[in-house]
Order: C-alpha cells, then structure tokens, then sequence
C-alpha cells in the first residue's frame, strides 16, 4: 500500500486542492452571485447606483476571500475557532457599547473600511466553535452536566447579547443554529426537553423586555389585514409583488411593485420579492432549487469528511444555511413573522454576505482536505 | 495526536449521520412547503394579486362627459353645453398654496372667503386630487391668467363644458343642474358609481328625472403612481361617452310666447295636443334663471327666489294645486248626463242664491240667472244649477267621473316635483279627515270648490279629453325614437285622410282600439258646444276673448277658485276682486280647446290671484292659442318629415 498516499498526508500540491474543489458548488455560488448582481441592479431602479455597485464588488472580493479561506488547511480553521468565538464576543460587548446606532438598534462596528456586523459572523463562528468543542468530546461525554455547561454558556452568551441590540431575527437564528449542532453531536432529546421547558417558563420574564415593535411584528403576522398601512403592509404588499408574478413573472426591470417602491426593504429581506414579480414562478422554482443544490452539495461534502470536526460543521453549516433560505423565503411568502433575516449571498448587506462566503469557504476547505488529519 | 480510537469515530459519524438523515427529511418538507406556497400565490391566486398589484400602481382621474341635450320638437336646444374657462390647482405640483392664492387674488375675482374655503378642501384631500379655484372665469380672467402662467406654479387653467340655457322660459319644464351634494349621493344611486368629485347633477324637472342617462359614461386619466402617491407618468386616456340627448315635445318659439304673456302675472300655461297627449308647451311664472345653479347661486340671488311672494322655484303647472272652479263644471254637467241623474233638459231658476238645510248657497250672479238649462248654465257659469246638479248627482259618482278625467293622479311620470291633487269623496274624507261627509260640501264640490285640488296640467287633460271626443289619452312631454303612434294619432290620421268618410262611434273605437271615458258620446258632444257657447255666444262668460276670425276660434270655460269667502257684508257691499288684498283675490282659470271646427289643442292658463277667469285668464289663453294654430301647420309638416325619415 505504499503507493497509495497516507491519510495524513499533510500538504497537496496547488494542482491537487484544485481538482479537489467541489465544482458543482462552486459554480452553483458563482451563478447565484451573478443572480444577486442582477436583482440588485434591478432593485437600484435598473442603474447602477450605490447598492448595486457595492453589492457587485463585495461579492467579487468575498468570493475571492471564499478560495482564499478554501485554500487554507481546515485544520487552521479548527485551531482558531476558539479564538475566532472570543474575539466575536469581545466585539459583541464592544458593540453593546460603542456600536454604531442605526433605526434604534446597535449592531455594527465601524471598521473604517466597512461597518462589520459582528453578530452575522457569529453564526458562522457558533457552529465553528461548537464543531470544534464537540469534535474532542468523546460521545460517553456528550450528556454530562460537566460538558454541557460550556455549550449552554457558548449559545446563551451571544444570543443574549444580539436579542439585546435587539435583533430578534439574528439572535434567534444563532441559537438554532448553536442548538443543532449540539443535537447533532449526540445530546440527548430528554436534555433539549428540559431546556425547552426552562426556556417556555421564562419566556413570558423574556417576552415583556422585547421592544414594542418586535411585540408588534409577531402580533401582525398573526393577523396581517387587521392593520394594513402599518406593520401589515410589508407582507401584504410581498404577497402582491410575488402573487402578480404569475407563472413567467412581469421580466427582468418590469416588477411594478418594486419600482414604485411599494416593496419595502427591497434591497435586503425583500430581495427574493423583487426576484420573484420579476421572474414568476418558475424563476423562483429555479431559485429554491440552487439553494437546495447548495445544500445538499454542503451536506455531501460533511458526509465525505472524515474528521468530526469537518462533519460537524459542514452538516451545522447546511442546516443554518437551509434555516437563513426558509426563514427570509417563508417570511416574504407570509407564512413567517417579519423578523428580518437577509437571504444568503441575494440579499445586500457586507457582513451577512461575508458571513456565509466564510462559512462556504470553510466547506470547501473540509472538501480540499477531506482527508486530513486535524489533530 | 491520536487520542480517538477509531471506534470512538464511527460511532460518533453514525449518531450525526443519523440525526442530520431526520433533518435532511424535515428540509425537503419544508421546500415543498415553500413550493406550494409559491405556486398557490403565482398559479392560483394569480388573478387576484395582479388586480391588487394594478390597483396599487394605477391612479384614476375621472371627469365628467358633455352632458346630454334637452332639445324642443323642432330639434332646438333648450338646455345646451358651453365652453367655459376654469382654473385648477394640484397641491402636489403647487410649492405654496398660500402664496399662489395671494397671486391669484391679483388676477382673477377670487373672495377671501372662497381662498379659505379652498384652503380647508386642500386640507381634507389627497395632495395629488385637483382642487377647483374657480369654474367660471370669463374670458378676459382666463388669458391673463394664461399671460402670467409661468408665475403660477401649480395653476391649471383648464377648458371645459358645462351646461347653459338659453332661457327662462323652460326653466321649470326642464329644471337645472348645480353641484352634486352630499344628500344627491345619498339619493342616487348610480351617482355614487360615478364617483366624480363636483359634478353637475340634475336637480329639478327633467334634468333630475333624465340625470342617469343625460350623464354618459364617465371618461379617465389613468396614471401610473408611485408608492407615495405621485405621478409617473399617464398611461391612458378615456373622453367617455356624450349623455344621451332627449328631445321634447316642447315648442320653444310657444314656450317663450306664453312665458312672455305671462310675464307681470304669477301662473302657469299648459297647451296639450288632444290626440297624440304632446305638450306643447309648460310654462309657470315668475321664472328664474337656471344658469344662475349652474356654477353655483350666490346666496343673495337665492335668498330673493325663496322669499319671492310669487315662489319662482315652484313649477306652478304640475306643483301647484288649486281649487279647479268653475272649470270643473264641464264634468258636473258629464257626470250627471252620464249617470242619467238628470238630462240636458233640465231647468232650474236661479235667483242668486239657493237654501239648503239653512245654509245659503251663492251663485256668483247676485240678482241671478233666471231660468236656465244646462247649455246656459255651462255658457254662464250659473252656480246655482250646478248646485241642483250636484245635489242629484252626488259627490262619488263626481269623483269618479272627475278621476276618469284625469284628476286626482299624476299626468306624466318625468318629474319628480308633480303633485297629485285632490278628488274629494265620502270615503276619503273619512279616511283623511275623519268626518262624515255633507251634503253642503257635495255642492261646493259641484262647483269646483271645497276640497278639490288640482295642477293647471290635469285641468289641460281633463280638457283635451273632452275636447277629443271622450277619448283617454295619453299625455307625453318626452319622445323617444321607438315611440309607436298613438291610437288616436291613427283615428286622427285616418279622419283626415277620409274626409266625410263618417264612422259610428262604436267603429272608431273598435278599429282603432280606442278607450273611451264615455257611456253615450252625445254627452261629451253636448258639453263641447256648452263650451262653444260660453265663448262665442252673446253672455257667454270669455265671449269678450273669443277670436272672429274662424281658424283661431276657440271654446273654453273660465273658472275662479275661492281663497276665501265672501262674507255677507262684502257681497252686500258688491266688493269687487279688484279691491281687496292680493292675496286674497280668487286665482282666475281659463281651459279651453282650439280651434273648435277640428279641434287639436287644449290648453289651460291659471293666474294666480287674478280675480275671474274671464278677465285675468282668458284674454292670455286668447293669443296663446293664436300663437299655437299659427305654428301648427309647422309642426304637423315636421313630424310627418320625420315620420318619413323613420
């Protein structure tokens, strides 16, 4: 068996990472980027104005950070996760802080060349650090109070410090994801029971800290007619834009609901609206299934890895990933609450699209060195 | 480095594998879920959100079409449209209103009361709604606006239509239009399906009855508007269609004749062809000037038409009631004849006055007639025969006879305003009144007093239907293009073509499906020639109005309803009408048919405290009906004209 390479082997030529990219998603990211570009330049009014200019280079510089992560040993990746989590929540607390303030809520640090949104990066870094922690932990260990008081603390920690910003719709989206990766390593469904109880019992202490208007986004997807020019008017005019669509959409610049400006937040949450009235039915069909390709190309890449570490994450990612598409897609059809969640890569936005290129890039990098050691 | 054991691994791979396995299945059923969400909005409900999706991004300015023209039976217009010159403003588009007002002072008659009010409308509607400044500017206004345009940003001076009459003397006939209000939306219906903001609507006469279909299709500007409401750009344009044009059975030329004989007294005129029910003319003064509602009536203009003694705004014709007098005594005499309750042979003496009961009952003759049949109690009014007549006859069979006539009920179905009127009978006073009735009132009744009431038109009809033969007829004060010939129009045809060709009268009826109001037509005969009498016989009561000339002779029965009656110290005093207060003086009635050889025409004129009919109402119809047979000839070429062009 000495011909055959040693599953350790430690470092690859350029050439072999290369043919060990995962082209089916790679091109799949590239071809939903050239999407984005384009809803972008439609949504500025077809011009290229600030937003469709800047989304355009941001993805240009994040898919090259994306190979630039991919090509880096995911045992890097493994190694810094720990570090990577504290300085996130060193950022949080900054944020908490001296954040800068944007319609009453405080959540990005102003980096001079971009204002970074730590908590985006933190539901990459969540599943990271969890992958990680879960990854030395032998499976006897994993339900032991002892084990579990680091994770419990690792989700709570920045979920509570994002709910506080307040984000409602990030905050909820880090503890799933925290939450999943835990199940996946092999916590019981009795502990996740217990917690949910403990959570049930403190949620009503929870609900009355909530801001009047996250009291309202929930009460309004209950009943979204009953106060049409208010909160309502989001999801009603959303359900017009996409319900007018049709079966081949109005085409490309013709979306009458996003031009004249009757879609709220078209740039960001709403993306999927204004790519929906203009290319109907079956362009959304062809949009569900890239995200569902992507999926899937992330959960075989988790499935082929033989490290838990890159099993973990990869799987933890998918599912987070799969969580952003349906919430912000659910959210927009109305069958979810507005709780503001940017839909991957689609959606404007500098720190939720570096967020997901970073955690693509740490797939790839599992798949260029499937099958390294991490130690 | 190697602190796993490879089965530590596989066991940790298979428990994730296996979780992530129940996650992957919960995906796919949440992509279908998305899937079908999808689809339900884009396939099935697809209709529903584009028309949500338009009604979003389209805008609708409606505006009102030309109104449909009321024209006479030559084709004239009575009541027309014009061009008039307004200015607009859309707050949207205007910087400063207030500024813009205070400019506009400067060039156009602008009052500080109306700026308010303009200010406060701005207030209430949306920006991008057009509010009205002024909608009617006259000519030389609207071109200086027009040189200092660039000045006014926000001002749009616009060209329009709106209604104009061309005279007061229809005014009640075809009433007038002015803006819609509030209570008009109420009423009508379709006008709340109109939708157009200060629209001129029909208020009184046919102008109201006609409004639906003389406003025609609305027209649109349909913009496309942004979410906050401004203007994209214009995507269509609809004119609407015209309202529909009527054309009445007026005679304009008759019509102002009669508006002008009319002119110093308060009354009413109404001439009627006796065989195809057309009205020739409808005419109540004083009169007003429709054209003043038209862009809205100033209130010192309107304060003086609502405290006019005269009461202008009222169509005397069909609004008013009045006691028909002595007119009514053509059907005493009928009703009696028909009912065989007497004959035309009865005498009766008449010394001023008779007893009944202990009551005494006057004749308007003091020192009486003597001894007089029915022909001279008709020819001269005798009230004391009528009496006799009506205390044999009765009060029901009266009513009955007065309600196959036309009394009591409304002639024509086109105007909101007409009123029915009063024909007594034992049974209504009970029901209205709650007494019985008495014997003293059947003979007041006989004579045209007492509790009947009725409109100058009836009267008309009640005289046209005599003046025919007895026939029921029809009357009509609007055609329509699929109008079919009237019955009689046909016997009067066929009597004209066959002359001397005599038909009994049960053949007329047979052939032409007459309706006749008569058991024996001698009796209506024999009233015809009491009439006859009355005004071309020596003493006859309107001899002094008859014309000598035979083509314009006429027969009629004058008629003076009492206001109040004489007391005994005044007929004593033989106070004449003359001398005492206006408003006191009996309205003086004059119905008569014309010309008598071939009748066509009935007409009755009231005047309003006139005193007697035989001096205030008859020399009026006198030239009427001149004027009427001089314009026959024209109309009956014209309609034959049009009757070929069918």
């Amino acid at each position: 068996m000495l011909y055959n390479r040693s599953s350790f082997q430690s470092s690859f030529s350029l050439r072999e990472k290369f043919f060990n990219l995962d082209l089916v998603l790679l091109f799949s990211i590239l071809l939903l980027g050239i999407i984005s570009i384009f809803a972008q330049f439609s949504s500025s009014g077809g011009i290229f104005d600030y937003y469709s200019k800047s989304h355009a280079l941001r993805f240009s510089v994040f898919f090259l950070f994306f190979l630039g992560v991919s090509f880096t040993p995911i045992r890097f990746w493994h190694n810094s996760s720990f570090l990577l989590f504290l300085s996130l929540v060193g950022m949080l607390l900054f944020v908490k802080f001296y954040g800068v303030q944007s319609q009453g809520s405080r959540r990005w640090v102003n980096l001079f060349v971009i204002n970074l949104q730590p908590s985006e990066l933190m539901k990459i870094s969540i599943i990271l650090f969890l992958s990680n922690y879960y990854h030395k932990i032998s499976e006897g260990d994993v339900n032991k109070i002892k084990y579990l008081l680091y994770p419990v603390l690792a989700i709570m920690a920045p979920f509570i410090l994002v709910l506080t910003q307040p984000d409602l719709g990030t905050a909820i989206l880090i503890l799933l994801s925290g939450v999943v990766v835990t199940w996946l390593a092999g916590v019981k469904w009795k502990i996740f029971a217990y917690l949910s109880l403990a959570a049930l019992i403190f949620a009503p202490i929870a609900i009355s800290f909530l801001k009047p208007y996250q009291k309202s986004r929930i009460l309004t997807f209950l009943n979204p007619d009953a106060d049409p020019l208010g909160a309502g008017y989001q999801i009603i005019q959303s359900k017009i834009a996409i319900g007018s669509g049709g079966l081949f959409g109005k085409g490309f610049l013709n979306g009458s609901q996003a031009y004249l400006n009757f879609l709220p937040e078209k740039h960001t949450d709403f993306i999927f609206t204004l790519y929906s009235e203009e290319f109907g039915f079956l362009g959304s069909v062809l949009m569900v299934f890239l995200y569902s390709l992507i999926t899937y190309r992330i959960i075989k890449i988790g499935t082929e890895t033989r490290s838990i570490f890159g099993k973990l994450f990869c799987y933890g990612f998918a599912n987070a990933f799969f969580i952003y598409v349906a919430v912000n897609m659910s959210m927009v059809l109305g069958l979810l609450p507005i709780v503001g969640a940017p839909l991957p890569i689609l959606s404007y936005g500098g720190s939720s699209m570096l967020a997901i290129m970073f955690g693509l890039g740490i797939v790839m990098s599992c798949n260029v060195y499937k099958n390294n050691a991490i130690g | 480095m190697l602190s796993f054991n490879s089965s530590n691994i596989a066991s940790k791979t298979r428990t994730i594998g296996r979780r992530m396995f129940l996650l992957n299945s919960i995906k796919a059923v949440v992509v279908m879920g998305i899937f079908v969400r999808l689809a339900s909005l884009q396939i099935s409900e697809v209709s529903k959100y584009r028309s949500l999706a338009d009604k979003n991004r389209f805008r609708e300015t409606k505006f009102a079409p030309p109104r449909g023209v009321i024209e006479d039976y030559f084709g004239n217009e009575i009541a027309s449209n014009t061009r008039i010159y307004q200015l607009h403003i859309t707050p949207e588009n205007t910087p400063n209103i207030s500024k813009l007002l205070t400019r506009l002072k400067s060039l156009i008659n602008l009052s500080d009361r109306r700026i308010t009010s303009i200010q406060k409308k701005i207030i209430k509607q949306k920006k991008w709604e057009t509010t009205i400044i002024s909608d009617n500017l006259t000519w030389s206004e609207f071109s200086r606006l027009n040189l200092f345009l660039h000045e006014l940003e926000g001002a749009i001076p616009i060209v329009s239509v709106a209604r104009i009459y061309k005279n007061d003397a229809s005014a009640h006939a075809i009433g007038y239009v002015s803006e819609v209000s509030p209570r008009d939306m109420r009423n009508k219906k379709y006008l709340s399906k109109l939708n157009i903001s200060g629209i001129a609507v029909g208020k009184t006469g046919l102008e109201s009855t006609l409004d639906e279909d003389m406003l025609g299709s609305p027209g649109y500007l349909r913009y496309e508007v942004n979410a906050y409401g401004k203007k994209i750009k214009q995507v269509s344009i609809d004119n609407g269609k015209k309202g529909k044009t009527f054309r009445t059975t007026l005679d304009n030329e008759v019509q102002l004749f009669a508006a002008k004989s009319l002119e110093n007294v308060s009354g009413a005129v109404c001439v009627m062809d006796i065989y195809n029910g057309d009205i020739i003319s409808m005419v109540s003064s004083p009169s007003f000037n429709p054209n003043s509602f038209v862009h809205g009536i100033n209130q010192n203009e309107w304060n003086g038409l609502l405290n006019n003694r005269d009461k202008p705004m009222i169509n005397k014709a069909i609004s008013g009631l009045y006691p028909p007098g002595s007119t009514i005594k053509t059907l005493t005499a009928l009703s009696a004849l028909e009912n065989d309750v007497v004959n035309s042979r009865l005498t009766v003496r008449c010394k001023g006055y008779i007893d009944l009961h202990g009551e005494r009952f006057h004749c308007w003759k003091k020192e009486g007639h003597g001894l007089v049949g029915m022909r001279t109690a008709l020819k001269k009014s005798c009230d004391v025969y009528f009496y006799e007549v009506a205390r044999r006859l009765g009060i029901d069979r009266l009513a009955n006879t007065a309600e196959k006539f036309g009394l009591g009920k409304k002639v024509l179905q086109n105007y909101r305003e007409e009123k029915a009127g009063t024909v007594p009978n034992t049974k209504w006073k009970i029901r209205e009144l709650g007494k019985n009735w008495y014997l003293g009132e059947t003979l007041h009744s006989g004579i045209g007093q007492g509790y009947f009431l009725s409109t100058p038109l009836q009267l008309t009809l009640m005289t046209a239907q005599i003046a025919n033969g007895g026939f029921k007829l029809k009357p009509r004060i609007l055609l329509h293009e699929n109008d079919q010939v009237s019955n009689l129009q046909k016997y009067l045809d066929h009597k004209n073509s066959t002359p001397g060709n005599i038909m009994s009268t049960e053949d007329q009826i047979f052939n032409f499906g007459l309706q006749p109001l008569f058991r024996n037509q001698e009796n209506i005969n024999l009233v015809k020639d009491a009439m006859f009498a009355a005004t071309n016989e020596v003493g006859g009561t309107s001899y002094r109005s008859r014309h000598k000339n035979k083509k314009f002779m006429f027969a009629g029965k004058t008629g003076s309803s009492q206001i109040k009656r004489f007391t005994e110290e005044q007929r004593e005093a033989e106070v004449k009408q003359e001398n005492i207060s206006y408003l006191e003086r009996d309205h003086a009635w004059f119905v008569a048919f014309a010309p008598v050889s071939n009748p066509r025409y009935a007409i009755s004129v009231l005047v309003e405290h006139g005193g007697s009919g035989s001096s205030a109402a008859a020399p009026l119809a006198k030239n009427i009906i001149k004027k009427v047979l001089e314009r026959h000839q024209g109309r009956s070429s014209y309609s034959n004209r049009k009757m070929e062009n069918i």
